[in-house]
């Protein structure tokens, strides 16, 4: 086990390094003049001069990378150029944001994706599983900004239920206003993941429920419900945690869009506002901390894996 | 390619799912192209006196702050929603295919250096891929279909190097080793006519999410730019008017839950008919 931890953790250092250059290779080596884009498309060749030497732009590229990761390493995350503030604390207040969102659906998605698939994989042919299973087909495939204008039309502009955008912090104005800005994004966010989830945990239980080892257990006269809980369950969870790692990467997809939908202030907003704006010191810190943050989720699904998987422990054999 | 494949499934009867998807995309795709040449509006024409005008027989899906016609409009910009989607894919197999292919025949240097980068890709999220490469420079159609693309390329080496690797162990790929044949003959020849039906069935599933991913891309305004007619970007526009004017949002929305819903049914049926085992697999 320690093997596997340090070689995954070294591969997860790699590929971070790699994600560093190949942002900082894009946002610099794109065709696009980055002063020009910022001053816009009036600006003098003197006042683009200046800036230039100001960002530090006439340096070589490989210079001008080091002192970024130099001091990416050191914590500083470098200055937003239209908010003329540092990056770092802009980034963790949103991120706070964007988490109190992603942990909300994330929640929903894993709870509610396995109960669905185990409930369908149990009542197989049913009347429930067929509607399930035709519900997943349209859920899955639905874009999150369709499923969030429906429901700002229904829930905002008709029943007037919800309010339509925004956020409001925790302190200021109770609990009950700071839960009304969170109830459609979060159910916005999680209703093609939990399709997506439920889909394939009900496939793995099938799965599971086929195999020999459940028959002997079903011979030995065990309650069908101690068979479900406790010998099929633990192995048939076992993708769904690949799944919900994979589905993470969706769900930072989903709430890019749905913050820009429902105009809360998160991570997923602030890259959006950094794009539109061409502040390029702001949206490649961001796409870093995004890149890490996945990363560290994949590496924690992995451990997870291995820890429940007795092959992959002993063995050390996956890749 | 289509029949062929369902040629030589085993004797079945279709499935369902993939004739009412066949069908409902068959009517999508239709109107859509019609929609280039002939809409019932001119849907760039303004007309003030009939602006934010709710569904009537006159405009069935109303009319937008500028007064055009939603209907035309919808239809006037569908081929660019199928062709981000479709023409996303394309790039992903004329990209992933042969590196897959590549990397499953040459072992060493060439597998090492696009293995790695297939491990760098995929460890961006899809939308941070996208969002990246369309940031910097001024987005259109084409650098959409390109950047969606790009974000499936890594799916497909790897998918298409595993099935490529357990066909080399086969006899008849190893024969023609034997022979001496070059690598670009075995590839094409051995190699490729056996490795689709797989990537085949994963490309059916992935179009649904490209074709999200690129919607998704384009509502966020990094798509094809106004006053074209994509429907994310009608759908972004449409947002303002949520309160007055629902359907301005709703009607193109709904137009590209039908196109989705009917390209995964159809990417479920291909799999039901090409792959025998049903499993579970991931998708993302």
């Amino acid at each position: 086990m320690p093997g596997y931890l340090l070689r995954r953790i070294l591969g997860m250092l790699g590929v971070l390094l790699g994600m560093s250059v190949l942002i900082f290779a894009t946002v610099h080596i794109l065709p696009g003049n980055v002063a020009h884009t910022m001053l816009g498309e009036y600006a003098t060749p003197a006042a683009i001069a200046v800036l230039e030497a100001k960002l530090g732009l006439n340096d070589p590229l490989p210079l001008q990378y080091w002192r970024w990761l130099h001091s990416m390493l050191r914590g500083d995350l470098g200055t937003s150029l239209v908010m003329s503030r540092p990056a770092g604390p802009v980034i963790l207040d949103a991120l706070g944001r964007s988490a109190i969102l992603a942990g909300l659906a994330f929640v929903l998605v894993a709870g509610g994706g396995i109960a669905l698939g185990i409930h369908t994989a149990t009542h197989q042919g049913r009347l429930s599983d067929k509607i399930l299973t035709l519900g997943q087909f349209v859920f899955i495939a639905i874009p999150e900004f369709f499923w969030a204008i429906l429901g700002i039309v229904l829930f905002a502009s008709w029943l007037h239920l919800l309010p339509a955008t925004g956020y409001a912090p925790l302190g200021e104005d109770g609990v009950l206003r700071w839960l009304s800005h969170l109830v459609l994004p979060v159910l916005v966010l999680s209703f093609g993941l939990v399709a997506h989830v439920s889909r394939l945990t009900r496939s793995s239980m099938i799965e599971v429920l086929r195999s020999r080892y459940v028959l002997a257990a079903r011979a030995k006269g065990l309650t069908e419900r101690r068979v479900l809980w406790f010998h099929a369950l633990p192995n048939a969870l076992l993708p769904a945690i690949t799944i919900l790692a994979i589905d993470l990467g969706l769900l930072i997809g989903g709430i890019v869009v749905v913050e820009k939908v429902f105009a809360y202030p998160g991570l997923g907003r602030l890259l959006v506002f950094a794009i539109e704006h061409h502040d390029l010191p702001l949206l490649q810190a961001g796409m870093m901390v995004v890149t890490a943050i996945y990363a560290l989720a994949n590496l924690a699904a992995d451990l997870g894996y291995a820890a429940l998987n007795p092959r992959i422990r002993v063995g050390g054999a996956a890749t | 390619m289509t029949a062929s494949a369902l040629a030589t499934a085993p004797r079945r009867a279709l499935p369902g799912v993939l004739m009412i998807g066949l069908a409902v995309l068959g009517i999508v795709v239709i109107s859509a192209l019609v929609g280039i040449w002939f809409t019932p509006y001119d849907p760039t024409a303004f007309a003030v006196r009939s602006r934010l005008a709710s569904p009537s027989l006159l405009h069935l899906f109303g009319t937008d702050e500028f007064g055009r016609d939603v209907l035309s409009r919808v239809l006037a910009g569908g081929h660019l929603s199928l062709a981000i989607g479709f023409g996303a894919m394309l790039v992903s197999l004329v990209l992933g295919v042969p590196l897959g292919l590549l990397a499953a025949f040459h072992r060493g240097v060439v597998q090492e250096v696009i293995m790695r980068a297939v491990d760098l890709l995929i460890s961006l999220p899809p939308i941070l891929l996208g969002l990246l490469i369309l940031a910097v420079t001024p987005p259109n159609l084409i650098k959409t279909i390109l950047a969606v693309g790009l974000v499936y390329v890594p799916i497909l080496v790897r998918l298409s190097r595993a099935v490529a690797l357990g066909l080399l162990e086969e006899d008849f790929v190893q024969a023609a080793v034997a022979r001496g044949e070059g690598a670009v003959a075995i590839l094409w020849h051995e190699i490729l006519p056996n490795a689709w039906p797989p990537i085949i069935v994963e490309c059916g599933l992935r179009v649904t999410f490209a074709i999200l991913l690129g919607s998704a891309l384009s509502f966020l305004g990094l798509g094809p730019q106004p006053p074209s007619s994509e429907w994310g970007l009608m759908i972004a526009e449409g947002r303002e008017f949520l309160t007055q004017a629902p359907w301005v949002g709703l009607m193109p929305g709904l137009c590209l839950c039908v196109l989705l819903v009917s390209v995964n049914l159809v990417g479920e049926g291909l799999r039901e008919c090409l792959d025998p085992h049903l499993s579970g697999r991931s998708r993302g």
